[in-house]
């Protein structure tokens, strides 16, 4: 699939985090909505808008990465979903990854890794 | 003699750009922010940036209350501050203070006050410094879009 026929959404506290991830997803063609916390993420699909990819923080106020992730999942909701995190702590990927995610990005995200993860979801899938 | 300036504000430029890189202040992420800029946002790193000094600065004084306060014993509250802080710091290729971070997360990993203080100075230490430097950059980057933008009346004739 042509990424430019992709949409995602991203979900971080951070602002400026916020800016960057999306200019990334412009950058290659992903047109894409940011929203601030899980609990946001959660309602922006009750709303009846679905996303292939969602590229979901870890420590986020209000609803953390793990439930928002959880309460996707049992929604139904078949996105491919990265978790993006400064952690590093093996348990705390585990943790993250046995939530529902597909695949786990460390920060500093960069295009290379963005492409990387694209190409393995929506190329070779 | 103005296209000389540009010129010569762009090799200063380069010059600090070189050093801060060399000296593991920045890397490659610093780059990208500007691979991101566009025409249809010019002033993208600009922005980010200053973004980026204001949310620090409030995550730096909420990591200095926590441990100013006699009773403080709540560490993963300071990791959640610190997470955020690498993780902004690390997206415009902060790479030293990335990694001053990392010291101060293990000294919370171990409930280390006393090395969490000092991690803590340092890190505002290196956050200062590291603000001045971009600070300088832009600057330079300024002065020489205007001196690149000036035009002798000779040269438009031409």
């Amino acid at each position: 699939m042509d990424s430019h026929k992709l949409t995602a959404l991203v979900v971080d506290d951070d602002r400026m985090v916020r800016i960057i991830h999306g200019k990334m997803l412009n950058s290659v063609g992903v047109k894409n909505q940011v929203v601030q916390n899980g609990k946001e993420a959660i309602n922006v699909h009750l709303s009846g808008q679905t996303f292939d990819l969602i590229l979901m923080d870890l420590d986020m106020p209000i609803m953390n990465g793990i439930e928002a992730i959880k309460e996707l999942r049992s929604m139904g909701i078949c996105s491919t979903i990265a978790g993006v995190s400064a952690r590093s702590m093996e348990s705390h990927i585990q943790e993250f990854m046995e939530a529902g995610l597909d695949e786990y990005l460390e920060k500093p995200l960069n295009i290379s890794k963005l492409t990387s993860f694209i190409h393995k979801f929506y190329v070779t899938n | 003699m103005l296209g000389l300036g540009a010129d010569l504000l762009w090799a200063h430029m380069n010059r600090l750009l070189g050093f801060l890189f060399h000296q593991g202040v920045l890397d490659e992420h610093f780059l990208q922010l500007h691979h991101l800029q566009d025409e249809s946002s010019p002033s993208f790193v600009s922005e980010v940036l200053n973004i980026y000094f204001h949310e620090s600065e409030k995550l730096l004084n909420n990591l200095r209350s926590l441990l100013m306060d006699r009773d403080f014993s709540d560490y993963n509250k300071m990791r959640i501050h610190l997470n955020q802080f690498m993780g902004s710091s690390s997206s415009i290729g902060a790479k030293r203070l990335t990694t001053v971070c990392l010291a101060f997360r293990a000294a919370t990993q171990h409930s280390n006050r006393p090395g969490c203080l000092r991690a803590l100075e340092m890190l505002e230490h290196e956050y200062c410094y590291l603000k001045n430097k971009l600070h300088e950059l832009f600057q330079i980057e300024q002065q020489r879009a205007l001196a690149a933008a000036a035009r002798y009346p000779l040269q438009n004739n031409q």
